[in-house]
């Protein structure tokens, strides 16, 4: 199992050829509040970079995009229901969709652990 | 915004001590929320108490035996009728009849009119005003005082133990008062829809005082962002978002700021075009919606009929914490801006079903004795 990070602040967690994707902690905090998550329908066909979700905070909303290429199998309705869990375990229960991924390859263009923690520490 | 550094309140320290993270606005770094967060920081106001930083707006003397009536020639309010003591809430008009700016005008002591202005429009206001009025009134701008808001069905209880002269005061009063042994200017009101107090101070002042309030168990520091989301549940309008230099006091849903008095006399600013639109109707009319599920209404989102045509706009939009659902302003074509009228907000491009309602959102909770 390897998790993988975007430049967006997205997670992508891969088991086989499927990808739980989700917002970081760091994200989240910056975000503050989240009080509406706006879920894609099972089945929708995504790109890398997409927009896969909508996340939106008391004062704004923000777009979660596709880490990776792949088909929607599954979202986290839950989040919809309680979108305080997003801020509360943004990498675990908070998660939004999970990919089946198209295109195992792009993985190799995301951040590892020690180097996303890196780019997040000089964003500033 | 130019690339000029940011501004600062005399209390930057004090937020970046208590953990806020800053933002800028309307030119000044400001805290936006404390570790709190926005939700339970509105909540805090609504329950208890909050102190809120509001240094950036504008604060100036308005002075000059004519200074009331003067500034009567370029606003909306009854200002010749302010009394010792008392505070209203003004419209700085164009010549257009559109909304220059909305502020508080008060009479707190024997040296003139006190003036709060908004912090993106202080300059242009009070260079505006000065000019204006030179040769009838003296406009002296107060940059060397800064300005606290203590929110919340608590903030009279605090203010009890701090300074009990001031409060008695009841909304939309306002006085000298010495609180924690400094002299201050204490106004009744405030842009939460809560009873509470603004308290203007000296700059060199600011810290102590507002540490002294943060002392009480009942008080938090809070962020601009519980501001907002507070002010829009009170259907208080945010300057440069639900009125503008394009508003009437008529479109905006604010004649109550223009008394009678002065309609009556018809010698304000833009008179031709406001009391055409009492006589004949506004083309557009500030409205409150409130949105069926939970998706939040962003501002510049359409307002469309329910046979899609577009016929207004958001101004102003959030989820309403206390409500937990979400609230917004729009602007709409008067033919839908009856109580009840049920419309569409277009989110991201698909309809979402909304009411109009009656503001305030949340009933407002003022102290008037």
């Amino acid at each position: 199992m390897t998790t993988k990070y975007t430049k967006d602040h997205e997670w992508i967690r891969v088991e086989g050829e499927v990808g739980t994707v989700g917002i970081t902690p760091h994200a989240a905090e910056q975000l503050g509040d989240v009080v509406f998550v706006e879920l894609p329908d099972v089945g929708a066909s995504l790109k890398k970079g997409d927009e896969a979700a909508v996340v939106e905070s008391v004062k704004a909303a923000s777009e979660v995009y596709a880490p990776v290429s792949g088909e929607v199998v599954e979202v986290n309705s839950a989040i919809a229901d309680n979108p305080g869990t997003v801020n509360e375990a943004a990498d675990g229960a908070g998660w939004f969709i999970k990919l089946k991924l198209s295109d195992a390859g792009e993985l190799d263009g995301l951040m590892d652990d020690g180097a996303y923690k890196e780019f997040a520490a000089n964003e500033g | 915004m130019s690339d000029q550094a940011l501004k600062r309140t005399p209390l930057y320290d004090l937020h970046v001590a208590l953990g806020a993270r800053m933002v800028p606005f309307a030119g000044y770094e400001m805290p936006v929320q404390y570790p709190m967060g926005i939700l339970k920081e509105h909540a805090q106001v609504r329950e208890r108490a909050g102190l809120f930083d509001v240094s950036h707006m504008g604060q100036a003397r308005l002075t000059g035996d004519d200074a009331a009536a003067a500034l009567e020639s370029v606003s909306s309010g009854d200002l010749q009728s302010l009394e010792h003591g008392q505070q209203k809430y003004t419209l700085l008009l164009n010549g257009d009849g559109g909304i220059m700016d909305d502020l508080m005008v008060s009479r707190p002591d024997e040296n003139g009119l006190f003036l709060v202005v908004n912090a993106d429009t202080k300059d242009g206001d009070f260079d505006y005003i000065a000019k204006t009025l030179e040769g009838r009134a003296k406009l002296d701008r107060r940059d060397d005082r800064a300005l606290l808001a203590l929110q919340g069905p608590a903030a009279m209880r605090v203010m009890q133990a701090v300074a009990p002269k001031a409060a008695k005061l009841t909304f939309m009063q306002a006085a000298r008062a010495d609180i924690f042994d400094v002299n201050a200017i204490v106004s009744r009101s405030g842009y939460t829809g809560e009873d509470g107090f603004e308290i203007s101070v000296p700059a060199d002042k600011a810290v102590e005082v507002a540490e002294k309030f943060l002392s009480f168990d009942d008080v938090e520091p809070i962020g601009l962002g519980a501001r907002d989301s507070l002010r829009l549940e009170a259907g208080l309008c945010l300057y440069g978002h639900d009125i503008d230099n394009t508003t009437s006091p008529v479109e905006a849903s604010l004649l109550w700021a223009l008394p009678k008095v002065r309609r009556e006399r018809g010698d304000f600013p833009g008179a031709e075009r406001i009391l055409k639109e009492i006589a004949d109707g506004p083309t557009r009319k500030r409205v409150g919606l409130k949105l069926a599920d939970r998706a939040p209404a962003r501002e510049g989102a359409d307002v469309a009929d329910k046979d899609g045509n577009i016929i207004g706009v958001v101004t102003s939009g959030s989820l309403a914490p206390t409500l937990g659902e979400p609230i917004a302003m729009a602007y709409v074509t008067p033919d839908f801006a009856k109580t009840g009228t049920e419309l569409d907000i277009l989110v991201r491009g698909k309809a979402r079903a909304a009411e109009v309602v009656k503001t305030p959102f949340v009933p407002q909770n003022y102290y008037r004795g």
